[in-house]
């Protein structure tokens, strides 16, 4: 579960942000990630309390988002919505893709209290 | 498993160190004390900062320290992983054997608990530095770069670094490494790579390992290979067996080409 250190990761670069800004406390984070970016999302949910504890996280509200994958086939350019690493291009069956949406890891926005 | 544990002792240790030189791994927080029942709710409504931030920035800037420190030395690094028992350990103890007498190694062991692994590396007269992770599943940048700095390689030597043994979590986390190597063995089914496909999308080589076991399992080697070419159709592979040495020249071959390499 590195869940975790993601989890840290996500404090880490919130409260940098915010501070920077001027903020004191962080409200609203909006949170990208990609159905293919490797975090379980329950695993996430159990990591984010111990987390944001005692942190401008604490009491924030966590909206998510969770694009779905989308592909490039390298033969043929043809572009198809992906669910596993290993799915092959449904047009030309050629496993050379270019994943192109569905790995994001990030932070979109935080709303701050300053 | 990671517990559920904040402020992570991480232990990086030489073998024949009295004094374990410990450091804390927690993201560092400011600890602000707030006092949320006090507020008035009048005073302002948040202001919005776009931010777009890759998450994984807090490794990936270590990484990329880790890749200056190998580049100013010449330093060439490969990152070792696979699940627990896939012979990691055995696989670099026989290639240190074989080939120390031509390359310069240094190794960092990862492991969550124990000494033994570096143990094992320390027999063979190489320089070895043990992390323990505790509670965490896999290394990250910032206990690659502790480490190697106590190891202080000389240059133009090799660096092998033996991850946490786990299919899933070090996939995440790059360590600054030239190569990322994935073993996994016969015994463990053939199905592997799409099972735990992360971390066969991001290794450029997939050593299978126990093939002197071959006969004794149903482990369908052209599938195994053609479920990690689904994932990545240029990864290379090495069929060999630590145990016998079987393959182990091929693997070489490709190592010491590796090590050589300046430009990648």
């Amino acid at each position: 579960m590195h869940e975790l250190s993601i989890a840290m990761g996500i404090v880490e670069l919130a409260e940098k942000e915010a501070a920077k800004a001027g903020g004191k406390e962080i409200e609203i984070i909006e949170l990208e990630i990609g159905k293919l970016s490797g975090v379980e999302m329950e695993a996430l949910d159990f990591a984010w309390p111990v987390a944001t504890k005692d942190t401008m996280l604490a009491n924030a509200v966590r909206k998510v988002h969770n694009p779905s994958g989308r592909a490039r086939c390298m033969e043929c350019n043809y572009e198809f919505d992906i669910d596993n690493l290993y799915d092959s291009c449904p047009k030309c069956n050629s496993y050379f893709k270019d994943i192109y949406m569905g790995k994001e890891l990030r932070i979109k926005s935080i709303v701050i209290k300053e | 498993m990671c517990a559920p544990n904040q402020v992570n002792k991480i232990i990086i240790s030489k073998p024949g160190e009295v004094k374990d030189h410990t450091h804390d791994h927690h993201h560092d927080h400011e600890h602000e004390h707030h006092h949320h029942h006090d507020h008035s709710h009048t005073d302002s409504h948040g202001r919005v900062i776009e931010l777009g931030q890759d998450i994984m920035q807090f490794n990936d800037l270590g990484a990329a320290r880790n890749r200056g420190y190998f580049d100013a030395k010449e330093l060439k690094a490969f990152n070792l992983v696979s699940s627990p028992g896939s012979g990691k350990t055995s696989i670099l103890e026989k290639t240190l054997a074989d080939l120390k007498d031509e390359i310069s190694f240094y190794v960092i062991e990862g492991d969550q608990q124990t000494m033994n692994d570096a143990n094992r590396i320390d027999a063979l007269n190489i320089p070895v530095s043990q992390i323990n992770t505790g509670a965490l599943c896999h290394l990250e940048s910032d206990m690659v770069y502790e480490a190697v700095k106590s190891l202080n390689p000389a240059p133009k030597s090799v660096l092998m670094i033996e991850n946490v043994g786990n299919l899933v979590c070090p996939a995440k986390f790059n360590l600054g490494e030239d190569y990322r190597i994935v073993i996994v063995s016969t015994t463990e089914g053939d199905d592997k790579p799409i099972k735990y496909p992360d971390m066969f999308e991001g290794s450029q080589v997939c050593i299978i390992n126990k093939t002197d076991l071959l006969p004794y399992l149903n482990f369908d080697m052209e599938k195994a290979k053609d479920y990690a070419r689904r994932i990545n159709p240029s990864i290379i592979f090495f069929e060999v067996s630590a145990t016998t040495g079987a393959g182990m020249e091929k693997w070489y071959d490709w190592l010491k080409e590796a090590a050589g390499n300046s430009n990648m």
